[in-house]
């Protein structure tokens, strides 16, 4: 690729990226048709089934869904630049888009009229929130272990939010989330091992 | 120092969140709500103001904390966290992409993840539905209702009913944004009502 046609690409890659993070209201699934119709069909940078290959692994590595496909898109097409400029242009317009927010928050908030929908809006996050469970539930494998583990979780995080739990060692915040995250992977892995030794025998 | 900071409890999150925004909510409270740089009505507030604004809820909770807790640079130290741990493990995924895909303790490990980040949205779920009638007592650890109690569960109770009507009619989940549409409605007829 000659040097012209390099930066060609990467300014095309960020301007793409851009316009997906524009246009995707609600977050990283939400963003997934987007950026296929962008990536797939409009530029035809990468073909259907690559791009099935990249959704499934942006959706099994840490991080949000959409910065993970941006960087893994990005490096398909034009390596480490190509992920960098790739998710700038994701980032982009949501950072400006907040920092604006976030300077008005509090005289929005003394306004009536805004406490008033927020009083309506609080209780619309727990519907979010309560359909999300239902819908992620549905991809749970359910058996004995997952529901315990699924129960211990709720329990623990509940009682922490309860009891308004601080643990830290001097500076440094114990998160029970990320403990039991670990855990679940440790679990998961173990019960991996163990299914191939029974396979073994 | 609170950019480093900013820049690490962000990294942290970023490095453990997975698949959509709604886990990290309970983690951001730990480490951010504790740390006094928000408070919780804020984090369910945002939660709202993110669906309702371009971009994925990491950056937008990332952007938004680093910007009230030490301005504008205080929003790109945390940005830049939330991002880096993904952007790190994609470049190396990437260049061993076939063989992560098909290997089996990475299957593994997503299951065993899977219902820990169920019980955590599910767990965040009630915790904000709790706030919305009780808050901290000035006096210790004990909950009193809140002065709006009344409205809020009042509009919780209709949502509900019109979340489990649509469901049962329309076999799917409702979109996000008509819901806080919906719930912002119910909310100003019902502070001018009751």
């Amino acid at each position: 690729m000659s040097k012209s046609n390099k930066s060609h690409r990467l300014i095309n890659l960020f301007l793409t990226f851009l316009k997906i993070g524009i246009l995707t209201f609600g977050g990283g699934y939400a963003m997934i048709p987007i950026i296929e119709k962008e990536v797939v069909e409009k530029q035809k940078w990468i073909d259907q089934s690559e791009m099935f290959d990249i959704l499934s692994i942006s959706q099994s590595t840490p991080g949000p869904v959409s910065v993970n496909t941006a960087t893994f898109v990005g490096y398909r097409l034009a390596g480490f630049w190509g992920s960098f400029f790739a998710t700038l242009g994701l980032v982009t317009p949501s950072f400006f888009i907040i920092l604006l927010i976030s300077f008005f928050y509090q005289t929005f908030l003394s306004w009536e009229i805004v406490s008033a929908t927020f009083l309506g809006i609080r209780a619309g996050v727990v519907i979010l929130l309560i359909d999300a469970t239902i819908r992620l539930k549905k991809m749970m494998k359910l058996t004995p272990l997952t529901i315990a583990m699924f129960l211990i979780t709720f329990l623990t995080i509940s009682a922490s939010f309860f009891f308004n739990l601080d643990l830290s060692i001097g500076s440094f915040k114990i998160s029970l989330s990320i403990i039991l995250i670990i855990v679940g992977i440790i679990i998961g892995l173990v019960a991996t091992s163990l299914t191939k030794g029974e396979q073994k025998q | 120092m609170i950019f480093f900071e900013l820049f690490y409890v962000f990294f942290l999150i970023g490095l453990f969140t997975f698949g959509g925004g709604y886990g990290m909510i309970a983690m951001v409270s730990e480490q951010v709500v504790t740390r006094g740089w928000i408070s919780d009505t804020v984090l369910s507030d945002f939660v709202a103001v993110s669906q309702s604004t371009p971009g994925p809820f990491a950056i937008n909770i990332a952007t938004f904390v680093g910007s009230q807790t030490a301005g504008v640079f205080g929003a790109i130290c945390a940005t830049l966290g939330v991002i880096m741990p993904s952007f790190i493990i994609i470049l190396i995924v990437a260049a061993i992409m076939n063989k992560f895909l098909h290997n089996r303790y990475v299957k593994g490990a997503l299951i065993g993840v899977r219902p820990v980040i169920v019980g955590l949205i599910f767990a965040t779920a009630m915790s904000f539905l709790f706030k919305l009638v009780f808050q901290a007592s000035s006096t210790g650890n004990l909950y009193v209702p809140t002065a709006t109690y009344r409205k809020s569960l009042t509009i919780f109770i209709m949502l509900l009913g019109i979340y489990i009507g649509y469901r049962k009619v329309k076999k799917k989940s409702p979109n996000p944004v008509a819901l806080l549409g919906i719930s912002a409605l119910l909310g100003l007829i019902v502070f001018w009502i009751l």
